[in-house]
C-alpha cells in the first residue's frame, strides 16, 4: 500500500531525523494538541529519536479524556431508563463515572450499544418505534459535523425518537486557555482531523497574540518529523505563525460545508473540560431550533457536582506542565484497567500512551 | 414455517433420539459413537496423553471464513497440537436456543463433521441440551479432545526449555479472524472481503514433529492476540521478548481498518496462527518445511528472546525505536476519531 510506504519510509524518516537533529540548536518545547498526535508519537517510537533538546509535550486533544466525570453519571442515568437506548462511541464506554461506568451498567442489562456512525442510531430508531434513542454526542470539530447531519437527517426524516446527549467541545478555545497559562511553549503540532473542519485559519491568534509558532500536522511518522523541523524552523528565525504540513487534508479556510451544519445545529456555550476546568465558549450545545433531538430537553436529567479524583495530575498533564511519569499514581493506582485520572482513560490519553508504548 | 428446535429435543424423549440419530450419528458416524453408549470406549494409546476443553459462543455463528461449527472443531484441535499432541478424539456438548433452526443446526453439525474428517479426528460422544428462547444466543458449543504425546514434546505446553537467543516463529498473516468477525458486527461501516483464519493446524504442526525438528515453545494465539501469548509467556517466565515492527506480517486490508478503526493487530484473534519458538538455528529448517504447506506459505520470524528488558514484549520499530507491548486490558474498542 503505497500510502504507508510514502509515510512510513524509515530510510526518509533517518534523513528526516539528520536534519532535525542538524537544526535543532537550542532547546525547543513542543506540544502536540491532539491525542491521536500523542498516539502516533509514542507508538512510533519518536521520542527516543528525537535530539534531547526537544521536548514534547502532550496537551487536552483526547475528547474522552476531557469529558467531564458528570457527564458519564448522566448517561448512566439515561441508560438506567428501560426506556432509553444510549449509543457510543467505543472508547466511552470504559470510562469511569463517579460510581460506575457505560460498561458495567450494560452488564446489568441495561442498553448501551456502540455505534461507529451516529447514523446508525437513526436505523435504530426505526426498528424500535417505542424507544427513544440517546446519542452521546462527544469530540471535537472531527466528530461533531456527523452528529449535526444526524440531526438534520432526523428532522428530514421526521424521526422523533432520537435525541443527542452533547458534550463536543471545540479546539480553538482550549488552545487560546493554555497558550496564557504556557509561557514557556514555542509550538503546537495544532491537530489534523480538526483542522481539515476549521481549516487552518483558526490559529492565527495564537503566533500574532502569544507568540507561539503552529504547524497542522498528519499522523504518520513522516507528518509529525516534517512537523517538527518546521516548528524549528519558525523558532530559529523568531517568526511564529500558522503552517500546514497536512496538505492532503487541511486548507485555510477548512470543510465550509461542515462548518454551516455545525453553525447550523449547534451553538458555543461555556462548558467545563475534566482536568482543565471551565473554558468560556468551547462547549457545542444543540441550537434551540433542534432542541427536539437535544436530550437535555427531551428527557430529565439529574444536577450533578463537578469534582476530581484526589491525587490525580492530569489538568497540569493536560496542560503540559507536568508528564504521567511524574504523576504518583502512574502505573501503581491508575492503569489502564483502573483508570483514576482522565488521561488513563482512552488510547489517545496521555498518560494512557505513555503507558502502553513507554518501555 | 420452517422446522426449530423445540425444548422436546431436549427432554430425553422420542425427539432427542431423532435429533441424535438424525443430526449427529448420521453425520460423525464412527464405530466407537456408533455404539451408542454413555461413555466412549476407547484404546489405551502409547505414552501420555493430553486432554483439553473450550467453549465456543462466538456471535454471529455465522462469519467470513467459517461458522461456529467449524470453530469448535478447530478451536480444541489446535489447543492439542500446539500443545505437541496428536489429536485424536473430540467430545462434543450442545446448548441449543429453543427455537433455533433446525436448517442452521444441521449446517453447523456438517461443518463439525467435515473439519473433523478432515483433520483425522473422530467425534466420538456428546451431550444435547436445550433451553428455552432467550437464555442462549442460538446455540453454544464445547468441544473436549483428547490426544497423544510422545515424551519428548511434553516441555512445549510450558516453554520451559525457552533460552535467550530463541526464535520466535508465526505461520502466516495476523489478525484475519479478529478484523473478520468486527465487520460482520458492522456490516454497513466495515465493508471488507476479508476471511477468518479458522483452519486445523494439526497437519501443519505433524510436520514438523514428523521431521524432528526442535520445538521449544508453541501456542496458537487467539482471543488476546499474538501480544497477548507474548505478554503471558514473558510475564511467566521472566523472558525478555523481542519483537521486529517490519516483520510482522499483516494483510494491507487489516492494518489499513485498524488505522480506521483504531486497533492493533497485534491484539486482534486468530484462529488459525500458532506462534513458535525454537532455538535460532533450527529456524530455518521450520520456516522451510511451513512454506511448503497451504497454511504456512507466508510464515516468517517475527522476533526472538532477549536477555534484556526481562518481562516485557518489546518492539522494535521500524524507525530504530523501541515501544513496549503491554498486555490487552479487554476486547479493543472502536475510537472516536
Amino acid at each position: 500500500m503505497s500510502f504507508f510506504n510514502t509515510y512510513r519510509n524509515p530510510a526518509l524518516v533517518k534523513d528526516c531525523l539528520d536534519v532535525i537533529r542538524t537544526e535543532a540548536k537550542k532547546p525547543i518545547k513542543l506540544m502536540e494538541v491532539c491525542g491521536g498526535h500523542t498516539h502516533a508519537i509514542q507508538r512510533y517510537g519518536l521520542p527516543s529519536l528525537l535530539p534531547s533538546n526537544i521536548e514534547l509535550l502532550s496537551g487536552p486533544g483526547c475528547p474522552v479524556c476531557v469529558t467531564n466525570r458528570s457527564y458519564i453519571d448522566q448517561a448512566i442515568h439515561l441508560a438506567s431508563d428501560t426506556q432509553n437506548i444510549i449509543c457510543t462511541y467505543g472508547d466511552l464506554l470504559r470510562v469511569p463515572g463517579s460510581i460506575s461506568s457505560l460498561e458495567k451498567v450494560k452488564a446489568l442489562g441495561h442498553s448501551v450499544e456502540i455505534v461507529l456512525s451516529p447514523l446508525q442510531c437513526l436505523e435504530m430508531a426505526k426498528q424500535n418505534p417505542d424507544k427513544h434513542i440517546v446519542f452521546l454526542g462527544i469530540g471535537f470539530e472531527t466528530t461533531a459535523p456527523a452528529t449535526a447531519a444526524t440531526i438534520l437527517e432526523a428532522e428530514k426524516k421526521k424521526i422523533k425518537n432520537f435525541s443527542v446527549f452533547s458534550a463536543h467541545k471545540t479546539m480553538p478555545a482550549a488552545m487560546k486557555a493554555l497558550a496564557g497559562e504556557q509561557p514557556l511553549l514555542n509550538g503546537y503540532i495544532c491537530p489534523g482531523h480538526v483542522s481539515s473542519i476549521t481549516g487552518a485559519r483558526m490559529y492565527s491568534f495564537l503566533p500574532e497574540k502569544h507568540g507561539i509558532a503552529c504547524v497542522i500536522a498528519g499522523f504518520e511518522p513522516l507528518d509529525l518529523l516534517e512537523c517538527i523541523l518546521m516548528l524549528i524552523r519558525q523558532v530559529n528565525s523568531n517568526h511564529p505563525k500558522v503552517q500546514i504540513q497536512y496538505k492532503r487534508a487541511v486548507t485555510i479556510n477548512g470543510n465550509k460545508k461542515a462548518q454551516q451544519i455545525l453553525e447550523k445545529v449547534f451553538k458555543p456555550v461555556n462548558d467545563y473540560w475534566r482536568g482543565l476546568g471551565r473554558i468560556n465558549g468551547s462547549g457545542l450545545a444543540i441550537e434551540n431550533r433542534y432542541e427536539e433531538f437535544d436530550t437535555n430537553s427531551r428527557l430529565y436529567l439529574p444536577p450533578y457536582e463537578i469534582s476530581e479524583p484526589a491525587g490525580c495530575i492530569c489538568g497540569d498533564i493536560l496542560k503540559g506542565i507536568q508528564k504521567p511519569n511524574e504523576c504518583g499514581l502512574f502505573r501503581s493506582a491508575c492503569t489502564p484497567a483502573n483508570p483514576i485520572g482522565a488521561c488513563m482513560v482512552s488510547n489517545e490519553g496521555a498518560c494512557n500512551a505513555y503507558y502502553s508504548y513507554k518501555p | 414455517m420452517s422446522d426449530t428446535v423445540l425444548l422436546a429435543h431436549g427432554s430425553g424423549g422420542i425427539k432427542t433420539q431423532q435429533l441424535i440419530q438424525d443430526y449427529f450419528f448420521k453425520l460423525f458416524d464412527n464405530p466407537i459413537l456408533n455404539e451408542a453408549t454413555d461413555s466412549a470406549v476407547l484404546d489405551r494409546p502409547k505414552g501420555k496423553i493430553c486432554l483439553t476443553t473450550d467453549n465456543f459462543v462466538v456471535q454471529p455463528q455465522d462469519f467470513p471464513g467459517g461458522d461456529i461449527g467449524k470453530l469448535a472443531v478447530c478451536g480444541t484441535i489446535n489447543d492439542l497440537a500446539v500443545s505437541g499432541a496428536k489429536p485424536q478424539y473430540l467430545s462434543v456438548g450442545f446448548i441449543l436456543e429453543e427455537g433455533l433452526l433446525l436448517s442452521d443446526l444441521m449446517r453447523y453439525v456438517k461443518s463439525m463433521a467435515n473439519t473433523a474428517k478432515s483433520a483425522g479426528v473422530r467425534i466420538v460422544t456428546g451431550d444435547t441440551k436445550v433451553v428455552q428462547r432467550n437464555n442462549c444466543d442460538h446455540l453454544y458449543i464445547n468441544t473436549t479432545g483428547i490426544g497423544t504425546i510422545q515424551s519428548e514434546q511434553e516441555h512445549i505446553s510450558s516453554g520451559r526449555k525457552i533460552k535467550s537467543g530463541d526464535a520466535i516463529l508465526i505461520n502466516g498473516y495476523i489478525g484475519d479472524h479478529g478484523m473478520a468477525i468486527f465487520s460482520t458486527r458492522f456490516p454497513k461501516q466495515v465493508s471488507t472481503k476479508l476471511l477468518s483464519d479458522c483452519n486445523c493446524l494439526n497437519e501443519l504442526i505433524g510436520d514438523l514433529l514428523a521431521k524432528k525438528c526442535k520445538i521449544n515453545f508453541m501456542r496458537d494465539p487467539t482471543r488476546g492476540g499474538v501480544a497477548g501469548v507474548l505478554n503471558e509467556l514473558s510475564t511467566q517466565l521472566n523472558l525478555g521478548i523481542n519483537i521486529l515492527e517490519d516483520q510482522l506480517p499483516v494483510r494491507p486490508e487489516v492494518s489499513g481498518l485498524c488505522e480506521i478503526l483504531g486497533f492493533d493487530p497485534l491484539y486482534l484473534a486468530n484462529e488459525g496462527k500458532v506462534l513458535l519458538i525454537c532455538p535460532k538455528e533450527e529456524s530455518e529448517k521450520i520456516l522451510n518445511i511451513w512454506r511448503k504447506h497451504p497454511l504456512g506459505k507466508n510464515a516468517r520470524q517475527i522476533g526472538h528472546i532477549s536477555n534484556e528488558h526481562k518481562g516485557l514484549v518489546v518492539m522494535q520499530t521500524c524507525y530504530g525505536g523501541k515501544r513496549l507491548i503491554d498486555p490487552m486490558i479487554s476486547d479493543p474498542l472502536p475510537r472516536i476519531c
